[in-house]
């Protein structure tokens, strides 16, 4: 029964809790903006995980998916902040944040049910507009979101007197903020690991993937499609969401600028670059696509300025560039992604 | 035999065409009920009508006593009426297994919040999904392929499948859907075996099937449709002789 008790696995489980441990003190060495660097590359996975639920396993395609992060930043945000004189506990806010998104996610759910596809991609992609704009708005006449100057002096996490932000001495250790917020990120992100896992292989994952395959089907052996499907955007949103109440914690700082459309084609990218519907890939998308901007940043810069004397491509836009270039070369060559499952792989290269 | 089915005057239209004219029929518990008819008489939006996936434009089903809501696939389903496709739906790229598995969600419980946290209950309830899928395969004889893709079975093997993910719902009424089209001579003998265990087991069967000799071996009565409507309703040595019969298939 116990299968990950046996010597090999509880030898692979140790190598990766130590690498885990140690991670962010290696970085910290090139400076704590890596260590940051590492923290959104795990908020990413924990976004892409959640996303991966709407689109990988239950198939609709959603490109407003930062619609949700955005009302769980801006709810972590208006709820313990200065802005309204409001300094909630995280064990409130989270919750409540993971709740306004699952709304979120009912309210774009219910009238998009009989969409697939590019509709449903097109209307999605309307709706996370639409709440970033509201967010830019809703400065007037009543003051709710401080438009686009956005909310600043946000808190942190913190847990009684505990807080995640700046130095804390333990054991003689300096620990800094980014390193604290990193151990809570990885272990929000081990549990929505599991919670992904358990939910592929199970009666709900099951029907997720069922309406995935054949729409008509799945409602000819009972299954209730338009309840298992709200469903699946209720708790990809809910996901949203608390990754949004971190976000908004770690920065101290929310504006509409950070939920453009940019960053849910990017989270989308990150499912479907790594492997839709599969776990592992979808943890490689997330990992890849954040830390290649910021070695482009780092080392596309500095190499022109040694090379040229000067910046001839601005790394911002190498990065689109790169981006379209890697998209289009997974696509031809790769197009069941980086790391499919077993099964979408055989789908698409139709061998037995 | 207590009555199962009874279809009142259903009609559906698409447009000016009348798929179906006031069809009226009734199924008895426990036979094996035949529907035929030309190519475009109508079987098929009989099926869906039925079925909850199309919404007749006139009468209505009555199932076991209570009426049948229209345009409610999950609830015909729920209620214990299970169909396959004339053109094969499964999961494809589910293995066989999986697609069974699925056809048990309308009989089990276990949600997001006990899959999560993976309670006894789930675990248990997971368990024998998994048992029953596992012996369905077995009772359609295509156990051997549990692990593989439904897309990479056989024609015959898909066919079975989706039989054996329709019985997974514990159905009450099975529906067919031309089960034996492009299947050769033994492969149609062994699906009548099959057909013939199922209604053994207790499950009342409909069979839409342009395979006439296959239908009038197998059913205890036979319905014939033509440009939507019922032509006659009997017991299959009767239905073959009539003369509407034979004009509707020969012309006339």
């Amino acid at each position: 029964m116990k299968r990950w008790l046996n010597p090999r696995s509880a030898l692979g489980i140790t190598l990766i809790t130590a690498a885990l441990v140690a991670l962010p003190f290696v970085v910290a060495m090139g400076g704590q903006a890596w260590v940051r660097i590492v923290n959104f590359a795990i908020l990413y996975i924990f976004l892409a995980l959640g996303l991966n639920i709407v689109v990988g396993f239950a198939g609709l395609l959603d490109l407003g998916y930062i619609a949700f992060y955005a009302v769980g930043a801006y709810t972590w945000a208006l709820l313990a902040s200065p802005h309204f004189g409001l300094h909630l506990p995280v064990w409130a806010i989270l919750p409540i944040g993971a709740g306004l998104a699952c709304v979120a996610g009912v309210l774009l759910g219910s009238p998009t049910l009989k969409l697939r596809g590019d509709y449903l991609a097109i209307v999605t992609l309307g709706f996370g507009e639409i709440v970033r704009i509201f967010m830019n708005n809703l400065n007037a006449p009543v003051n709710i979101t401080n438009g686009p100057q956005g909310i600043t002096l946000i808190d942190p996490v913190a847990f009684g007197a505990f807080k995640f932000s700046g130095n804390t001495q333990i054991f003689g250790f300096s620990i800094s903020g980014p390193q604290k917020y990193y151990f809570l990120l990885v272990a929000l992100a081990i549990l929505v690991i599991v919670i992904n896992l358990r939910l592929q292989n199970s009666r709900i994952g099951r029907a997720w993937q069922a309406i995935r395959e054949d729409e008509i089907a799945a409602k000819a052996v009972g299954i209730n499609t338009r309840n298992v499907k709200l469903l699946a955007f209720a708790m990809g949103a809910s996901f949203g969401g608390v990754a949004g109440g971190i976000f908004a914690a770690m920065q101290g700082f929310v504006s509409p600028e950070s939920f453009s459309l940019i960053e849910s084609v990017m989270i989308l990218a990150m499912v479907v670059l790594g492997g839709m519907g599969h776990i592992p890939g979808v943890i490689l998308g997330a990992v890849l696509l954040t830390f290649l901007p910021e070695v482009l940043r780092y080392g596309v810069g500095p190499l022109q300025m040694a090379m040229f004397g000067k910046m001839l491509v601005d790394p911002e836009s190498l990065r689109m560039l790169v981006f379209g270039l890697a998209l289009v070369l997974v696509m031809r060559f790769k197009p069941a992604g980086l790391w499919p499952s077993p099964e979408r792989k055989r789908e698409l290269t139709g061998g037995a | 035999m207590g009555v199962l089915l009874e279809a009142r005057s259903v009609a559906k239209h698409f447009g000016g065409v009348k798929a179906l004219r006031d069809v009226s029929l009734t199924i008895r518990e426990g036979e094996i009920y035949g529907l035929i008819g030309p190519n475009g008489a109508g079987k098929t939006t009989f099926f869906n009508c039925l079925t909850g996936l199309y919404v007749p434009d006139g009468g209505g089903f009555e199932f076991s006593g209570t009426p049948l809501l229209a345009n409610a696939p999950h609830q015909a389903a729920e209620r214990g009426i299970a169909r396959t496709f004339q053109n094969i739906r499964l999961f494809a790229n589910m293995t066989a297994l999986e697609n069974v598995m699925v056809g048990r969600h309308v009989r089990t419980r276990a949600g997001v919040l006990g899959a999560m946290l993976q309670t006894r209950q789930t675990r248990d309830e997971e368990a024998a999904i998994r048992q029953r899928a596992e012996a369905l395969l077995h009772y359609v004889r295509i156990e051997d392929r549990a692990d593989d893709l439904a897309n990479n079975l056989s024609y015959g093997d898909q066919r079975r499948l989706e039989i054996a993910r329709a019985l997974a719902t514990e159905p009450r009424l099975l529906c067919l859907d031309e089960p034996a089209a492009g299947m050769n001579a033994t492969e149609t003998e062994e699906l009548r075996d099959l057909i013939e265990g199922i209604r053994k087991d207790g499950t009342t069967i409909l069979l839409i099937e342009h395979d006439v000799k296959l239908v009038m071996g197998l059913c205890d009565r036979v319905a014939v449709l033509d440009y939507g409507a019922l032509v006659i309703e009997d017991v299959p040595a009767v239905v073959q002789k009539d003369q509407r019969v034979i004009e509707a298939y020969l012309g006339a």
